[in-house]
């Protein structure tokens, strides 16, 4: 029978949830599991609605097992789009106080759903079916485990799913990029582990004998984030039945704790994962080798040494020992090397192709985001110093800092692996259009230009005002006042979101009529058809 | 075992052996006659899909 297994073990987790909703001590946690209840309920209807009794069909066992990667390249589009829109949404808010709409969709609630959403939900699905897509082909091997690659997905998307929910209704551990309570954790951790056993379990059944550098940086992403998610989230909660728990570190051991999660999450999440969607994506879609192996191979070994260390510059000027500010401050330096050394791999990867940039907007996709992976590095590092760090900490310039990283470097480079994926995943000649796809380019650039410019802007400014003293040694501005000094640049960047918001929009209609198997009637792309020369 | 001595291991053999091993990753990308492994290695991806 097929999902047998399946239905009888989501009814008894569906029993648990009903179960929880009713004994648990607070008023919160309630509501909470009625929400796992019927997620899992309604999941395991649609089970029984699909299953059947037939013997199922046989497996091919040398090809690939593609179905999770194309449901996790929708998922990743899905939750782009979700948490992209609700980042428009918090700077309206930021902007226009009143459209806080309290309880659940104040400012405070929304903005880890933002955080959360794009970097866990896009961009963890983004990796998560990228890395199954690169890992199967370059293994030359189908995923390990049958279905457990549909356990990771599936498991993943509830993890997203509690985590939204649970910001909504204001249960939070309070850690940045790690707010979920204890109970979503250990369902994290449980499918995090599920999921390093799936892909080492590929590469284990390799058929090529070298492992490709792309799997090197997916497997320490998945490694390092176990890590991290495990050591950050010791805590206890306060009831088994309750959202509550305690930290089980405190005050600098704590802020310490979670920065050095909080940093690594940008070093191996954001960065590791999505450099091998580089490693392999670029390649392919220059139809080119990378410029340097032996680069790429310095570039991962630098990375994994100098990261980890680097956390410390999140803690400038507070009551972490200075030697580890220092030590932060000179590990986020020296990351400058191996991140431009990577850099110049990825762009000089087209050398010999450059013409590929004026004609094929994909590329260029590809190539914008290695350039925005190149200056957020360059920036990142220049303000962990603590001269510039005493200017630009707590204030917009941050934001700034995070989004030029985040949309330039890690959105750009997932969109162009689904803009190439999803005409291979779904057996289609190309893409439903290659001109939105341009439209799509130059709104997300000019979008990210607006965004990052005004908060360059504003947050030197805010750093500016709130140092300012007077000739008798008094604060010259009262907090306030820096806050509506900011109002215009608030404004301006809600339109830079929202042109990167808009771009993304035109994408999920040109992979949904390409998934769908339309191909748009236009003018091919200037350069990309050779023009034709008049007999002489 | 307390934090001294934590510490100390950290800043003397630790150090070390982290600064050898990643040396050793360089030296042993950049050992003569790797090149050409390296080029088939890169070939991997574009061989089939």
């Amino acid at each position: 029978m097929k999902f047998g297994t399946e239905i009888v073990l989501l009814s008894l987790f569906a029993f648990a949830a009903l179960v929880a909703a009713g004994f648990g001590v607070d008023e919160t946690f309630r509501q909470h599991m009625w929400v796992l209840f019927f997620t899992v309920a309604g999941f395991t209807v649609i089970l029984m609605r699909n299953t059947e009794f037939k013997p199922a069909a046989p497996i091919d066992p040398t090809a690939y097992m593609d179905g999770p990667v194309r449901y996790g390249a929708i998922a990743t589009m899905f939750w782009g789009v979700v948490g992209m829109l609700v980042g428009v949404v918090i700077a309206l808010q930021l902007a226009y106080p009143d459209l806080n709409i309290p309880p659940w969709f104040n400012f405070g609630r929304l903005r880890p759903l933002h955080t959360s959403g794009v970097v866990f939900a896009f961009g963890g699905n983004a990796l998560l079916c990228t890395s199954l897509y690169v890992v199967q082909r370059t293994c030359r091997a189908r995923l390990f485990g049958g279905s457990l690659a549909w356990f990771v997905f599936w498991g993943y998307q509830l993890f997203i799913v509690m985590a939204a929910t649970g910001y909504l209704l204001g249960i939070t551990e309070s850690r940045e990029y790690a707010e979920p309570e204890w109970y979503v954790d250990l369902w994290l951790t449980i499918v995090w582990v599920a999921y390093l056993l799936l892909f080492l379990g590929t590469i284990l059944k390799r058929k090529e004998p070298h492992i490709y550098v792309a799997n090197w940086f997916y497997l320490s992403f998945i490694v390092t984030i176990a890590m991290l998610h495990v050591v950050n989230n010791l805590s206890m909660p306060a009831s088994f039945l309750g959202s509550k728990s305690y930290s089980a570190f405190s005050g600098v051991q704590d802020a310490l704790t979670q920065w050095w999660y909080g940093h690594n999450a940008v070093g191996f999440f954001l960065t590791a994962g999505f450099l091998g969607m580089m490693y392999y994506f670029v390649p392919k879609q220059a139809n080119r080798p990378v410029f340097s192996y032996r680069l790429s191979i310095i570039h991962f070994w630098a990375i994994i040494f100098l990261y980890i260390w680097a956390g410390p510059h999140h803690l400038h000027y507070t009551a972490l020992p200075d030697w580890a500010q220092t030590l932060g401050m000179a590990f986020s330096i020296m990351l400058w090397m191996p991140s431009w050394g990577g850099m110049i791999n990825g762009v000089m990867t087209l050398s010999g192709a450059w013409d590929k940039l004026r004609t094929d907007p994909i590329i260029r996709m590809m190539v914008m985001a290695v350039a925005f992976y190149g200056m957020s590095t360059f920036e990142g590092p220049m303000m962990s110093i603590k001269a510039v760090n005493s200017l630009s900490h707590y204030t917009d310039w941050t934001i700034g800092h995070v989004h030029s990283g985040a949309l330039g470097w890690v959105g750009m480079i997932s969109f162009g692996a689904i803009y190439y994926m999803v005409p291979k995943l779904w057996n289609r000649d190309r893409l439903y259009s290659l001109r939105l796809v341009t439209w799509h380019f130059w709104l997300a650039t000019l979008g990210i230009v607006v965004y990052a410019a005004v908060m360059w802007v504003s947050g030197i400014m805010q750093g500016l005002m709130w140092r300012e003293y007077d000739e008798q040694g008094f604060l010259v501005y009262s907090f306030a006042e820096t806050v509506a000094a900011m109002h215009p640049y608030y404004v301006m960047r809600a339109i830079g979101g929202a042109m990167y918001l808009s771009g993304a929009l035109i994408m999920a209609w040109n992979v949904a009529m390409t998934i769908r198997g339309y191909q748009r009637k236009e003018q091919p792309l200037p350069g990309s058809v050779p023009a034709l020369q008049p007999a002489e | 075992m307390d934090y001294n001595l934590m510490r100390e291991f950290a800043d003397s053999w630790g150090l070390l052996a982290m600064a050898l091993f990643f040396i050793g990753c360089i030296a042993f990308a950049l050992r003569p006659g790797s090149r050409r492994q390296a080029d088939e290695a890169a070939r991997v991806p574009l061989e089939e899909d």
